[in-house]
């Protein structure tokens, strides 16, 4: 196996090569405004530092959200097409677990706690787990102060709760997710048989979308001439 | 000649998801998925439902192109994808879809301007673009006057809109009148039936002293609305199909004009027509009408190539694979507001 992992739904663009028994290449950028200029060349950029050719990938891993749409939507077409041009599956991975897995593997964490990515708008991304496997509530959206008491006093890693510490009780590292961890999270569960998830964003909220105080039909209008 | 580049284009500026492919100038496959029908119900393109619909659509789009082309995509020479102008977050999936194929594949990438694919496309349908010539560009996102020497690297903007894009009008115009979304094609058909001297709209920028080949629809639109307000103010009925005949008249009577005009104070022999408007089918008999009399050949291509599509981006791309222009870098961005004078972004 030759796994290709990255994630763009938050301000790190993360890249790692992962072969089944560890990370040959990783590459990460922190800069949220240019996910779709910063991800092909680290693509490039980790292939090359491994010395592996495209053609020997067997597997792409992408960050599926939740995050900011228009960095999250450069994963994961970048990843589609990657998938459909070499003919290779991709497979789907919630940032917030590939977070939660980089805090475990760091040891930041050891009981439940709270994994948390910027939402803006005064929202936070976030979902709870028991351990850095074992997500037991959300992905879900919401003001960071809004949240049940129960969530913000755990442990929290995470950007999104780093910004909120009136909010968040106790707040640790890592910030940001990173695609080593989030090939090795992916690696682990295909080897135990465990299902991924589609490579399909996690949006949670519906399109903004604003329906015009528009102008009423003037006058009853039927089909046009000829249609 | 199969010696020819084969491209894969990529277009997402706006609602359509557009692949096509071609070889040289030869179209081969044209495949476009739209979200319009998502957008009707808010009266015009909603951003983030386009993004969204783009990123569904991008694998099918170029599986349906490939199979319609009878080509695999080893086969695929280049990539080229619209960089710019547009919708920002629609570009974008454009764009990082292009890059994917493009690192996956190890072909070169040619990010490259919509509005000079506009012009670009009509190389599929009547050979190649005579150099120079005069383009007119006109859709619900532009309306623009062109001297183009050179489409892959020297394009001149004469004129263009000042406030709204001629299709813009078409939208508004519908609207008022109650004929929904997108405007362009149902006033084409209402004004078919009605008399396009039935009421004097204003034509914008006409004056001796306005810039000649410059745009306004905003005034025309505003006539529009007043006078069918007025109508009803006064409860008589809306004559529907006059209204629409002459909105449209004194639209195709403005841009032809001035787009005559152009060729000849340049000296240009060619004048090109492209953008969805150019699908309306009073502006293509009015525009052949007077290039006729004034000795200039009217290139316009067939309605489906005047829409946005892929094929345009392919066929730019594959004119700057002819020239032997540079491949963009996997860095360059989507440039929402990327100037029409620049044909490639390099990176
Ligand atoms: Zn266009």
């Amino acid at each position: 196996m030759l796994l290709l992992a990255f994630d763009t739904a938050t301000p790190a663009v993360t890249v790692a090569l992962h072969d089944d028994s560890r990370v040959l290449a990783g590459s990460t950028r922190i800069d949220a405004r240019r996910q779709g200029e910063l991800l092909a060349p680290g693509i490039v950029d980790v292939l090359r530092a491994a010395g592996r050719a495209r053609a020997e990938l067997t597997d792409i891993a992408v960050g599926v959200g939740p995050g900011p749409y228009t960095g999250l939507r450069v994963g994961i077409v970048t990843a589609l097409a990657l998938g459909d041009a070499l003919g290779i599956p991709v497979h789907g991975v919630c940032t917030l677990d590939a977070l939660a897995y980089a805090a475990g593997r760091d040891a930041t964490v050891a009981g439940p706690f709270v994994a948390a990515t910027d939402a803006r708008r005064k929202e936070v991304y976030w979902a709870r787990y028991d351990d850095a496997h074992t997500r037991v509530e959300g992905p879900s959206v919401d003001r960071a102060g809004d949240l049940a008491a129960t969530v913000t006093a755990l442990p929290a890693v995470g950007a999104g709760a780093a910004l909120y510490p009136d909010s968040f009780a106790d707040v640790r590292g890592p910030e940001h997710p990173d695609a080593a961890a989030l090939a090795a999270f992916a690696v682990e569960r295909l080897a135990a048989g465990l299902a991924l998830l589609p490579p399909e964003p996690l949006y949670l909220r519906r399109p903004d979308a604003q329906v015009p105080a528009g102008y009423k039909a003037v006058t009853p209008v039927g089909p046009p001439p000829g249609a | 000649m199969a010696d020819e580049p084969l491209v894969l284009g990529i277009e997402t500026s706006c609602d359509e998801t557009g692949i096509g492919i071609v070889r040289g100038t030869t179209l081969l496959a044209d495949a476009v998925a739209s979200s319009v029908d998502e957008h009707a119900r808010f009266g015009g393109v909603v951003p983030e439902v386009a993004s969204r619909a783009h990123l569904e659509a991008m694998v099918p789009t170029v599986r349906r192109a490939l199979a319609d082309a009878g080509v695999t995509m080893r086969d695929i020479d280049a990539i080229a994808v619209t960089s710019g102008p547009g919708l920002a977050g629609a570009l974008l999936v454009g764009v990082a879809a292009a890059k994917g194929y493009s690192v996956a594949l190890d072909k070169p990438l040619y990010g490259v301007n919509h509005l000079a694919s506009h012009v670009c496309v009509d190389q599929l349908e009547h050979g190649r673009l005579p150099e120079p010539c005069m383009a007119l560009l006109v859709s619900g996102g532009h309306s623009s006057l062109l001297l183009v020497p050179d489409i892959t690297s020297d394009v001149r903007p004469l004129g263009s809109t000042i406030d709204d894009a001629a299709g813009e009008a078409f939208d508004k115009v519908a609207r008022v009148l109650g004929l929904g979304f997108p405007g362009g094609p149902v006033i084409d058909r209402w004004a078919r039936e009605g008399d396009r001297a039935a009421i004097a709209f204003p034509r914008g920028l006409t004056g001796p002293r306005d810039a000649p080949f410059d745009f306004s629809f905003s005034g025309l639109k505003t006539s529009v609305a007043r006078w069918v307000e007025a109508r009803q103010r006064a409860g008589e009925s809306v004559p529907v199909a006059d209204v629409a005949a002459s909105f449209q008249e004194a639209v195709v009577d403005v841009l032809t004009r001035k787009a005559i005009r152009a060729c000849k104070e340049n000296g240009v022999e060619h004048l090109m027509m492209g953008g969805g408007v150019s699908a309306n089918t009073r502006l293509r008999a009015l525009a052949q009408e007077r290039c006729d009399a004034a000795g200039i050949v009217l290139r316009v291509p067939r309605p489906g190539l005047c829409t946005d599509n892929g094929a345009m981006v392919a066929a730019l791309g594959a004119e700057m694979v002819a020239r032997d222009r540079a491949p963009s870098t996997l860095s360059i961005p989507a440039d929402s507001s990327m100037p029409v004078t620049v044909s490639q972004a390099v990176s």
